[in-house]
């Protein structure tokens, strides 16, 4: 089975925040809660560069690792999902995250945390598929559609891709070899230690 | 002949087109104060790829370099690189370590159950009693005792649930059970620093270490056997109370902090928030679990100090006898008959107070 990756092509991405805005659109995520998020470093400066960010779905997941319920769980394509039902809100998820992914809408009026809520890579939960507990949780399954990511299927200058690993790192090999420079595939010795050398 | 002059004109004017928009071009120059940018910087391949060869972009995000972002709560951090090592930390030493801890102490304290039993009053209850505690004090103790007691077992379910209790009772029943203590820790939490400071106002007189405490230390305690000499509070239970009110104290702070996210951004002292409130609390409960020990089935007599508020005459004799000559005036017959010189130190201490 295929490994699913998300990669950023920091030469190609030009901050237009697309990618949240469809991601929001297509799952009808929680107010004030954004699933990915595009960083822009060095702004106005020479080696400007923008980098659209969400769960990586880590192969050696740290949320998984540190849930004190035990409600995250991988799928066979490498997906890292997790449980909204057993999920407590205890914020350890987003301690651990290297990218930040993992976000909590305000439960109470002290501030505490509601049930964490990250990217899914549009792949749902562990409800029956396209059911309205799902959609509702976890917002659109379209991997049990056949479809990719709607955030990198949209992504006007196709810096940011989704997919099988070694499609998507092929891809991206193509692009450094034709442009001659960027071989930076950002995150990736984080998420997936071992499969890639940058 | 009107054709080629056409022409001609056509391309006379093209012509002055070209040179007049050449000639602009030109003319657009940086004004006389601006500021050239020194190239000596510029190692990428480019202008527009920076300063900064490619590989220290790179490593330098990997580092947590922050940049901007208008949407999502982490903002511009690309990678927190100390999250991995609150999780190696967290799983590594915390989790496992706490869990072997506490079953030490509770084998520990099993062992020396069978082995000294319970310390039973040498001369028995002589059926008259000396009063101990006031009822604000054993108010007070019991307050933070049932508060205690409730956030560490909600505590404890929530760092050892997912190794001890989850496999046992399914994730499902687990987790109804962590979110209840969750919920439970987070409302209970600011009573414990209300307790704190009630009890840290009425035990504190009396609890300040003096001389006689490094000999208590030198015999052992009389945990052993034979007689270590006490004034109200001996020296097990001056440690006790300190590490209640310093550790208590490190647990309210951090506990605050954790509990009201919002009151910092700053993730990083939310990780170390996390360790030191679940070292201190694991080390507290250890202690508790011998404090529990010896003040229930460990010693004869002991219970009634916080319940009644009266204990034997006998037990204050055998156990805090500077404290019951102080308050009585006589003079304790437990102590050793040989050192006559302790009468002595007892006359000094009643002097300088407890």
């Amino acid at each position: 089975m295929a490994r699913m990756k998300f990669l950023c092509d920091a030469e190609r991405c030009i901050e237009c925040n697309a990618c949240v805005t469809a991601c929001k659109n297509e799952h009808e995520v929680p107010w004030g809660i954004n699933r990915r998020r595009v960083v822009t470093l060095s702004d106005g400066k020479p080696g400007e560069r923008s980098i659209s960010v969400a769960c990586m779905h880590c192969s050696d997941a740290p949320c998984m690792a540190v849930c004190p319920v035990d409600c995250f769980y991988q799928t066979p394509d490498g997906v890292v999902l997790h449980n909204k039902d057993l999920c407590i809100g205890c914020g350890y998820c987003f301690f651990a995250c290297p990218f930040g992914a993992p976000q909590y809408p305000q439960a109470g009026n002290f501030g505490s945390r509601g049930k964490m809520d990250k990217c899914t890579f549009c792949a749902g939960g562990p409800d029956a598929d396209h059911s309205a507990e799902e959609f509702k949780k976890y917002g659109r399954n379209r991997m049990a559609e056949g479809k990719l990511p709607i955030c990198a299927e949209m992504c006007s200058t196709k810096a940011l891709l989704a997919g099988d690993g070694n499609i998507v790192s092929n891809i991206y090999r193509e692009r450094v070899v034709g442009r001659g420079f960027g071989s930076g595939a950002w995150g990736w010795g984080r998420a997936y230690p071992g499969s890639v050398s940058n | 002949m009107m054709l080629h002059r056409l022409i001609a004109a056509i391309f006379f004017i093209a012509l002055m087109l070209v040179s007049v928009t050449t000639i602009n071009a030109q003319s657009v120059r940086p004004p006389g104060n601006a500021v050239n940018q020194s190239t000596d910087e510029q190692i990428g391949t480019s202008n527009t790829l920076g300063p900064d060869s490619q590989s220290k972009y790179w490593h330098d995000l990997r580092q947590g370099k922050s940049g901007l972002s208008t949407t999502g709560r982490s903002g511009g951090l690309l990678i927190q690189a100390q999250g991995e090592q609150w999780r190696l930390i967290r799983k590594n030493y915390i989790i496992k370590y706490s869990g072997w801890v506490l079953a030490a102490v509770l084998v520990i304290l099993v062992l020396f159950f069978l082995i000294r039993g319970k310390i039973r009053l040498k001369g028995g209850r002589s059926g008259q009693t000396i009063s101990r505690f006031s009822l604000p004090h054993r108010t007070a103790h019991w307050f933070m005792a049932s508060i205690f007691i409730m956030l560490g077992l909600s505590g404890l379910i929530l760092l050892l649930g997912r190794t001890a209790l989850a496999p046992l009772i399914g994730k499902n029943v687990y987790s109804i059970f962590a979110s209840a203590a969750m919920q439970g820790h987070n409302l209970f939490g600011p009573l414990f620093i209300v307790a704190l400071v009630w009890m840290y106002y009425l035990f504190v007189p009396g609890n300040f270490f003096k001389m006689v405490d490094l000999k208590w230390i030198l015999k052992g305690g009389g945990l052993i056997g034979g007689h270590a000499s006490a004034g109200h509070y001996n020296f097990g239970e001056k440690v006790w109370f300190w590490a209640v009110a310093i550790v208590g104290l490190l647990i309210s702070i951090t506990g605050i902090i954790l509990e009201f996210p919002w009151l910092s951004a700053n993730l990083q002292l939310l990780q170390i928030s996390t360790i030191v409130h679940a070292i201190g609390a694991v080390g507290l409960i250890a202690f508790a679990l011998g404090h529990i020990y010896i003040g229930t089935i460990g010693m004869e007599g002991a219970l009634d100090s916080m319940t009644t508020g009266d204990v034997d005459v006998n037990w204050a004799k055998e156990h805090h006898d500077l404290w019951y000559e102080e308050v009585t005036g006589e003079k304790s017959a437990t102590h050793d008959q040989g050192e006559t010189g302790h009468a002595q130190v007892y006359s000094q201490d009643k002097i300088t107070g407890v």
